[in-house]
């Protein structure tokens, strides 16, 4: 029962090590439904094995009969996958793979705070999710860009017929993306960062 | 009844209480931590740390985000906010914070990213 002294020390691999020069962090959250691929694309760019942090929630549990008096309460485990690029000798961009429903987002504290943009993982077998998501986002002021993981199986709806049915405006990117492909990941990346600079040039009069 | 594959166990709140309770008391000398905040050691381990605490101050040799070290240690993230929380007030480690991002980002930031992809 007590620890395992064999063990090696917690902490990362000798290749997964930053340089002590590394003097500050950026964000990005990539938003999508369960099995849409996010894990997939942290995994295809990050340059560490993606590491996975969890937080615990716990809900009253909702239609139970209640016979003996006992409340009944629900752990769930909630798992956030999450990868590393190392932009130069000083500067590291975090990717966090989070799920589509938006009372997850709060088991992290400030999960979207400080984060440059999303990138939202479009469910094309469950719209409906991610029209929801960019609902959200849109609402709290996170400027995304939306990506279609084209994986096998999945319903392949052309671009324009999705940025209609999402209710998308011109302005925001709509594209196609295969999670597994690395150079797709990457301008899956860059077409935020580009739609960031964008924004960042034409400030929106108040 | 359990069996203990991990030197804590992260799924039990008792244990999580004992691992934090030095600084239940909280905290006006909190430090606002960011998942994305890099912790780096300021000093050698020294003997009349916790074991949690000892394993932290060791990892962060070289800098590592918060998320990281959440992932490496098994532990959620409030927790090790506590922990490194412990450290920070006592000068054991450094919090590097992240760059700070207003609505929207720096130009020149959103430069250094892009060129930095482009690597990949």
């Amino acid at each position: 029962m007590d620890y395992k002294t064999s063990d090696p020390p917690a902490g990362p691999r000798r290749e997964d090590i930053l340089p002590a020069t590394a003097a500050a962090a950026v964000k990005v959250v990539i938003v999508g439904g369960f099995g849409v691929g996010k894990t997939t694309l942290v995994g295809t760019v990050s340059e560490i094995r993606p590491l996975t942090t969890e937080e615990t929630m716990t809900q009253a549990g909702v239609g139970v009969d209640d016979i003996a008096g006992i409340e009944q309460k629900i752990e769930t485990t909630v798992a956030m996958d999450f990868g590393r690029i190392s932009i130069n000798e000083q500067l590291v961009l975090y990717l966090f793979g989070t799920p589509g429903q938006e009372r997850f987002w709060f088991l992290w504290d400030g999960l979207f705070e400080g984060a440059l943009g999303a990138v939202v993982l479009l469910d094309t077998r469950r719209l409906e999710v991610s029209y929801e998501v960019v609902g959200i986002l849109e609402e709290r002021g996170v400027p995304f860009v939306v990506a279609v993981n084209t994986f096998p199986g999945a319903p392949v709806h052309p671009i324009p017929e999705l940025r209609a049915a999402m209710d998308l405006p011109e302005s925001v990117p709509i594209f196609a993306c295969d999670a597994r492909d690395r150079a797709s990941c990457r301008d899956a990346l860059m077409t935020l960062m580009r739609y960031l600079y964008r924004l960042a040039n034409t400030p929106e009069p108040q | 009844m359990s069996k203990p594959e991990r030197a804590w166990d992260p799924g039990n709140p008792d244990r999580l209480y004992i691992v934090t309770k030095s600084c239940g008391q909280a905290d006006p000398g909190v430090t606002r931590l960011d998942l994305v905040t890099l912790i780096v050691a300021r000093t050698e381990t020294d003997p009349g740390l916790q074991p949690e605490h000892e394993t932290i101050v060791r990892m962060c040799d070289y800098p590592l985000s918060v998320a990281e070290i959440s992932a490496y240690l098994t532990l959620p993230v409030s927790t090790v906010t506590v922990l490194l929380n412990d450290l920070l007030a006592r000068g054991h480690v450094e919090a590097r914070p992240p760059v700070p991002v207003a609505a929207l980002p720096d130009v020149g930031l959103l430069e250094a990213v892009m060129h930095g992809l482009q690597n990949l």
